[in-house]
């Protein structure tokens, strides 16, 4: 496989992506990260509909919970439903620390939950273990059915 | 503040030197944990079911499953486990040197969190702990039990 593996990152904190962002190029991981600013632009970004119609399959998604128009639970709940979409690994990240939050996105699926890091440093370990274990390690289908 | 617990595995192993290994790298991890080894299907379903010798066992934070084990195999282990309320949201991570699609398919369609091919020589195999440490200890959170609040 020499295509880079491509991430959707679902986030409305222009912040939240710009760290992510910079610490990809900063660990110099060859993936590509695309972003979605919202739940109706990561649901049209993963079936590939409007101005993403030729959008790839992601290695993995990377899910912010509390999203403008469609919340991270819908699109969570809709694409472990999606024939064509539910083994796309889905890693819900966020900044919320309750125990219903979490538990809810394991039953809707979630292949894992991990809380925002706190600094730069907890940023570039969330980076490297992602690219360690889901880009390097997880083995997929090869049809996405 | 209490001591936060350790996280718990449950490794389904039946090939003693992966199962070194595993005990090994687990031991070097930053993150306390506790490892619990189960050699066969229908030991791993009594230990997640606390039956027989396993009644005072832990509820797991993480299972890690290989698929070819005696008696019951891994694919009918992770079919209890997501049948069972209790059990169906505890993270899997399937461990397996199966070539074969079908298997790929399969445990995505029980639900296993991630599939994962052993390579064959023990390096590799030393690599994939250390990408579990790495991300499933040092990094998930892990869901609490879910049926009526008994811990």
């Amino acid at each position: 496989m020499s295509r880079r593996p491509e991430i959707l990152l679902v986030e409305d904190n222009p912040a939240d992506v710009d760290l992510l962002l910079e610490t990809f190029e900063m660990v110099e991981l060859d993936v590509k990260v695309n972003v979605a600013r919202d739940g109706v632009e990561a649901l049209e970004f993963l079936h590939r509909r409007g101005k993403f119609k030729d959008a790839p399959t992601p290695r993995l998604v990377l899910l912010d919970l509390n999203l403008p128009k469609v919340d991270g639970r819908a699109v969570l709940a809709e694409v472990k439903q999606a024939p064509g979409l539910r083994r796309i690994p889905v890693i819900v990240l966020s900044s919320s620390s309750s125990e219903k939050d979490m538990s809810e996105s394991y039953d809707l699926h979630a292949n894992a939950y991990v809380r925002k890091p706190a600094g730069i440093r907890e940023y570039k370990a969330l980076v490297r273990a992602l690219d360690g274990f889901w880009c390097k390690l997880v083995k997929q289908p090869r049809s996405p059915a | 503040m209490t001591v936060a617990e350790p996280i718990r595995i449950l490794l389904v192993e039946d090939n003693p030197a992966d199962v070194e290994l595993t005990l090994e790298r687990m031991n070097h991890s930053k993150m306390r944990n506790e490892v619990q080894v189960v050699t066969d299907g229908q030991q791993a379903i009594d230990c997640l079911e606390r039956k027989g010798p396993f009644a005072e066992a832990a509820r797991p934070d993480l299972v890690l499953l290989d698929l070819n084990l005696p008696k019951k195999n891994g694919m009918e282990v992770l079919k209890a486990m997501r049948a069972d309320p209790s059990l169906s949201t505890i993270p899997v991570v399937v461990l397996t040197s199966s070539e074969a699609e079908t298997d790929v398919v399969r445990s995505y369609e029980l639900r296993a969190n991630a599939y994962v091919r052993k390579p064959v020589d023990l390096a590799g195999y030393a690599r994939i702990v250390s990408a579990i440490d790495g991300f499933w200890l040092s990094i998930v959170k892990f869901p609490g039990p879910t049926t009526d609040g008994a811990p």
